[in-house]
């Protein structure tokens, strides 16, 4: 079931949108990375999303735009949420980031960085959140091997 | 002593005793175990049932958790370890004193459990040798009071020398 707040922004952004559905009471858009910066600042000062709730990814290893990356906002006006996704090759994993927009981003787009290796333009500290220090590859990728380990004390024996 | 002996001199006669240093030195240690509880995850909530009142690990000799590794003798890893977190957990088992023994508790700090990833550490006997492995996801209290007595059962049967090659 849509919300009246959704359907005001699909309404206000049918241009912008390739896909728009209601899932579990979420609408999810699909936008492509150079409208990101600015659907998301509307949905902020237009439509009163004023929590980014996560940010993160899904590895398509088969497509050509191999990346999703999802925001999640919420408002707390409407007590509703939208997925906004957008699609990113491989060779260019870059999206810009929401830092402008809210300060929460800092942190999701590290872990994202961390774990799907999707660059945010504009984030000045993409250093490991949840990894470490000389931590090789994004382990959440679909090619990263299940059982790699990277060890930081050397085992016994 | 004798009882007889006991009788002739009154309460509180038992002015000496004899055994072998091993035994009294095992006997000793073995009541006196101070855990540093190395606690990382849900096994956690087992540990507090294990500790407190109803099973009480207390009437074991086993109780008093020291948080000084330096004042501790018994490291309890009580849940998983992260690849992140080894080099801490490595460092806190290199700062207690000899004699020490390590307790892996539950499944996870036994042999990482389900978490077989890039993020988990299959079994702390990776990094530190590890005395007793406690099994379970989580394991009862029972079982725990159970790694506790044969624990001590291995501290009492064992050899304790005064000096060492290190001391």
């Amino acid at each position: 079931m849509a919300a009246p707040v959704h359907e005001r922004i699909t309404a206000r952004w049918s241009t912008a949108v390739q896909d728009a559905a209601v899932s579990h009471g979420t609408l999810a858009l699909l936008i492509s990375p150079e409208q990101l910066l600015e659907v998301a600042r509307s949905l902020k000062t237009d439509f009163g999303f004023d929590l980014l709730l996560d940010v993160t990814a899904v590895d398509w290893p088969t497509r050509d735009l191999r990346f999703d990356v999802v925001y999640h906002f919420y408002t707390t006006h409407d007590f509703v949420r939208v997925r906004v996704k957008t699609r990113v090759p491989a060779t260019a994993p870059v999206v810009d980031s929401l830092i402008p927009l809210y300060d929460s981003a800092r942190y999701a787009e590290r872990e994202c960085h961390d774990m799907y290796g999707i660059k945010f333009r504009n984030n000045p500290d993409l250093r490991p959140i949840l990894l470490y220090e000389g931590f090789v590859g994004h382990p959440l990728r679909k090619d990263y091997p299940k059982r790699r380990e990277q060890p930081l004390v050397p085992y016994r024996k | 002593m004798t009882p007889d002996n006991r009788a002739a001199r009154g309460p509180g006669a038992l002015e000496y005793l004899t055994t072998k240093k091993d035994e009294f030195i095992g006997w000793a240690r073995k009541f006196s175990l101070f855990p540093y509880p190395f606690v990382t995850a849900c096994c956690a909530m087992e540990f507090m049932s294990v500790s407190s009142t109803l099973y009480d690990t207390d009437r074991f000799g086993a109780a008093l958790p020291r948080f000084s590794p330096r004042q501790s003798d018994l490291l309890l890893v009580v849940g998983t370890v992260a690849h992140k977190q080894a080099p801490v957990l490595r460092r806190v088992y290199e700062q207690m004193c000899e004699p020490k023994w390590v307790i892996a508790f539950g499944v996870c700090a036994t042999s990482g459990g389900f978490y077989q990833n890039y993020a988990a550490l299959p079994g702390i006997d990776r990094i530190i040798p590890v005395d007793l492995y406690i099994p379970g996801c989580p394991p009862r209290p029972e079982m725990v009071i159970d790694g506790i007595m044969k624990l001590q059962d291995r501290i009492a049967g064992d050899r304790h020398p005064i000096l060492t090659e290190t001391f």
